[in-house]
């Protein structure tokens, strides 16, 4: 299911809930379309463990039969794990979730190599990448936006980041990048599989799961890509 | 048996829309294969954006996999970024559903829907790692065989397919498979063996069964080589759509794809008679969908997909009998339990029809589809495509006035008898739209699509020739010059890609060879201009010694044998002759179901009848009779004395007092 585009799985998203029968609220004007709101996009290619959408309804959910429900309407390898109401007028989950944590693994590289990349990097006050944003290509430090950076297993070439989403979302590739641009020619780093391992909101210094915060009302629900 | 997913799927992170490859639409199946079955893989041979839609190819993936001697599987043409990847790792074409081998399956079942795809069928052959040539085939290999419209000219992919299936395929392909069950029981020795046995199924054609006469550049005749199989092979005809109430399960992709919605068949067949339309011609008699049965299978078909619009989808879908109550029902039903749009993708040319669109669109009023198709009343009646300019200007004073902004009208270029009068009518329709529109909107606007006709096989322009690539870009120029002031906008569809659907179109066994040299030199998905250059055509003529013109631009005869003659699509031959000369003397020939029977074929040589709810047209504008219906439901449509039917050389259509 990794191959499906965040926008896909959007549709399939909202398809699923008319199958299940959830009882959706819409916008009003020319063009109704379901409230439903994603957390950050998450790359063509790239599997998650921890997705997030907040769905307004018109009435409350019997939470339990709703998870099975919906999914056995979703397509395979898409489940929705975890339902919690949402709180009147929350923030969106795009204005609040501020660390993306992934795990990485990585080609041209064998295991034992990867952590002095890993703390050469760290030690780092800035690593300058070209980046492209918007089609246009430019230099970027994106050392400030790398929050953590470790290889989970010693014998796998493998490491775990978060990144920040402000003041820009870094990218996973562009975290290879750096990887690579610090190991210079010694190795030719590159992304072999992405997975998303977590979505973070901070609040007051502590970081919670999307599902932990701003409970009440409707729902906001945690769903898990295989 | 062979699972290629892992090495696929190392390869799909480097293409674009991976998703295209990987399957698990919903209403998919993962079939179980046995030797005991016959395993199917239907293939269109198109990008699957484009190929996942098709109903025939859903249909028969239902039936088949409700057989116990039958599997079917689905694949479509990979994208020219994952063919590199897998000619370069020496991955072979597979299924979406299993990901197993194309050349695993025991038949490769191509829909074809439009000649410019007939490279991409060989590139699938190839991919599969069967010898494009059906000559250069062994037992092992999977047989080859074809369905859909452009079978009903079968030659020029003679050579390369090893059976076409002629109209419906509900019922045949039942009698197919049990013809390849028997000889895979027997042990798949002799490849001619299941061939001949194929070539006597009724509707199905074998070419290798045949032999084709020249003379010259002249078919002069094509020949059974065995006195079982048939001299002129039929189509397959299924009389009761009530029977078939498929897709059951339609798919529901993970990736956006054209008509991505829930489609709901009305009914299949046409009478309008419009001259140029060879789906109308070839799929008679109309066949109309029992009204409750429509009803089921949108209810049952939203609840099952998630899809929030549903398209009612045939020919002309406005004139299913009782159109205004079945769309009005639909819209009661789906408002009340979500907001479910409705979509009639095939729009007639009047105000009632405007009227049944705005009950279904009562929301996202943006844009109107209308198709005219000719510029002036005489091309019109020409084409037989009887809107009268009253009609259109009521057609878009409705639309306007109901809170559409754009409008968009299709027309085409290169018709028979076509003048630059006709031409320079279609920029004064436009301009006229535009005027209407701005009484009520001052953002109205009109976008002209001008396409350049093809004759079709079976139709009544089979004997026309052309308009050459000079021509039709010059009729286009003329058009934009004339609108270069007026707010309406032109579109236009490349005249250097009409002329290779020309080639195709009317081709016979030698243009085989042609889209052969077409292929090997790189040339597939001709369909998408990004890919198509006419110059691979022409140069591939040239090696071949033939003359494009003499394909394409030129004038048929009436006793000149005909490529496709051997294939019968129910129409007799001097119906449509007549109906040529009809058009020539500007006469047009009112729908059948509410005028006496012109003795097209089709209803007696079938012994099959229109199966329709009501034989009177419905109200408002002239429905296509040129006719003022504004009271509708009474018939005010002059019965036209025996003498005057066409056939006997008479006249066609009365404008009534």
């Amino acid at each position: 299911m990794r191959f499906i585009s965040h926008r896909d799985v959007a549709r399939a998203f909202e398809r699923a809930f008319r199958v299940a029968e959830v009882p959706l609220a819409f916008t009003a004007g020319f063009s109704p379309h379901p409230k439903i709101s994603f957390g950050p996009a998450l790359a063509v290619g790239y599997e998650s463990d921890a997705e997030y959408l907040d769905l307004e309804c018109t009435e409350e959910v019997d939470e339990t039969r709703w998870t099975a429900e919906v999914t056995a309407a979703l397509p395979e390898g898409i489940a929705v794990t975890r339902v919690a109401p949402l709180a009147d007028r929350a923030p969106s989950l795009q204005e609040e979730i501020s660390v993306l944590a992934y795990e990485v693994v990585l080609g041209g590289i064998p295991a034992d190599a990867v952590g002095p990349v890993v703390a050469d990097l760290l030690g780092r006050a800035s690593v300058e990448v070209t980046v492209s944003r918007k089609g246009e290509a430019r230099i970027d430090d994106i050392r400030p936006s790398v929050l953590a950076l470790h290889q989970p297993r010693p014998y796998e070439a493998c490491v775990v980041v978060e990144v920040a989403t402000r003041p820009r979302t870094l990218r996973v590739v562009d975290v290879v990048h750096g990887l690579r641009a610090v190991a210079g020619d010694a190795w030719p780093i590159e992304e072999s599989r992405v997975r998303r391992t977590y979505q973070w909101i901070e609040r007051g210094g502590a970081r919670h799961e999307p599902l932990d915060v701003d409970r009440r009302s409707d729902a906001r629900t945690l769903e898990a890509c295989a | 048996m062979s699972n290629l997913w892992p090495r696929i799927e190392s390869l799909l992170p480097r293409v674009e829309k991976p998703a295209r490859y990987i399957g698990m639409e919903r209403g998919s199946v993962r079939p179980e294969h046995h030797p005991g079955k016959v395993a199917w893989l239907l293939l269109y041979p198109d990008a699957y954006e484009v190929g996942l839609p098709n109903q025939g190819l859903q249909i028969l993936y239902e039936i088949l996999n409700e057989r116990d001697d039958a599997v079917a599987e689905r694949s479509y043409a990979p994208w020219v970024d994952l063919e590199a990847e897998m000619r370069a790792h020496g991955v072979p074409l597979f299924s979406v559903d299993t990901h197993r081998a194309a050349g695993d399956f025991d038949v490769l079942a191509f829909n074809l829907s439009a000649e410019l795809v007939f490279t991409n069928l060989l590139n699938c052959v190839d991919l599969a790692g069967v010898p494009v040539r059906s000559a250069q085939r062994h037992p092992e290999h999977p047989l080859i065989l074809a369905g859909g419209h452009c079978a009903f000219n079968p030659e020029p992919l003679a050579d390369y397919v090893d059976a076409f299936v002629m109209g419906d395929g509900e019922e045949v392909i039942a009698e197919i498979t049990e013809v390849i069950g028997a000889w895979k029981r027997s042990g798949r020795a002799h490849r001619e063996q299941v061939l001949h046995d194929l070539a006597t199924v009724p509707g199905v054609y074998v070419p290798s069964m045949y032999d084709v006469e020249y003379d010259g550049p002249r078919v002069v005749g094509v020949t059974p080589r065995y006195p079982d199989v048939p001299a002129v092979v039929d189509k397959r005809t299924v009389a009761d759509l009530a029977e078939w109430p498929y897709p059951k399960r339609q798919l529901v992709p993970l990736v956006e794809v054209v008509h991505d919605r829930l489609n709901v068949e009305l009914f299949r067949g046409c009478t309008r008679g419009c001259r140029f339309c060879q789906a109308g011609m070839i799929t008679r008699p109309v066949r109309e969908r029992p009204l409750e049965q429509v009803r089921t299978m949108v209810r049952d078909g939203l609840r099952r997909t998630g899809y929030d619009e549903v398209a009612l989808t045939s020919l002309s879908s406005a004139d299913f009998s009782g159109i205004d109550g079945l769309v009005g029902g639909i819209v009661e039903e789906q408002t009340a339990t979500g907001s479910v749009s409705l979509s009639l993708p095939s729009l007639r040319v009047d105000a009632f029809t405007v009227g049944v669109a705005s009950e279904i669109q009562r929301v996202r009023r943006t844009g109107l589809t209308f198709a005219p198709e000719a510029g002036s009343w005489r091309l019109r009646q020409v084409i037989n495509k009887l809107v009268t300019e009253a009609d259109l200007y009521a057609a878009v004073d409705a639309a306007f006035s109901q809170g559409w902004r754009r409008v968009k009208l299709y027309f085409l270029t290169g018709l028979p008898t076509e003048t630059d009068v006709d031409t320079l009518g279609i920029a004064e329709l436009a301009t006229n739209v535009v005027d209407i529109g701005r009484r009520y909107t001052k953002g109205a606007s009109a976008t002209v699509s001008v396409g350049g006709f093809v004759p079709k096989p079976h139709t009544p322009f089979q004997w026309f020739g052309q308009n050459s690539v000079d021509e039709l870009r010059r009729k286009v120029s003329l058009l934009r010059d004339a609108l270069r002031r007026s707010p309406a906008k032109v579109r236009w569809h490349d005249p250097e890609a009409s002329f290779a659907e020309g080639i195709a179109s009317r081709g016979d066994r030698r243009i085989g060879a042609v889209i052969e040299r077409v292929w090997r030199a790189g040339g597939t998905f001709q369909e998408w201009s990004e890919h198509f250059s006419l110059g691979r055509w022409l140069d591939a003529m040239a090696a071949e010694g033939l003359d494009p013109d003499w394909y394409v631009t030129r004038h048929r005869t009436e006793d000149e044998v005909l490529p496709w003659d051997h294939i019968a699509a129910g129409l007799h031959r001097d119906f449509l002759w007549q109906d040529w000369k009809a058009a020539l003397a500007e006469h047009g020939l009112p729908d059948c179901r509410w005028t006496p029977c012109y003795d097209c074929g089709v209803c007696t040589g079938y012994a099959l009848e229109h199966v329709v709810a009501a034989n009177v047209p419905p109200a408002g504008g002239s429905q296509g009779t040129g006719q003022d219906l504004a009271t509708g439901h009474s018939v005010p449509v002059q019965l036209l004395p025996a003498g005057a039917r066409p056939r006997s050389g008479g006249t066609g259509a009365r404008v009534a007092g």
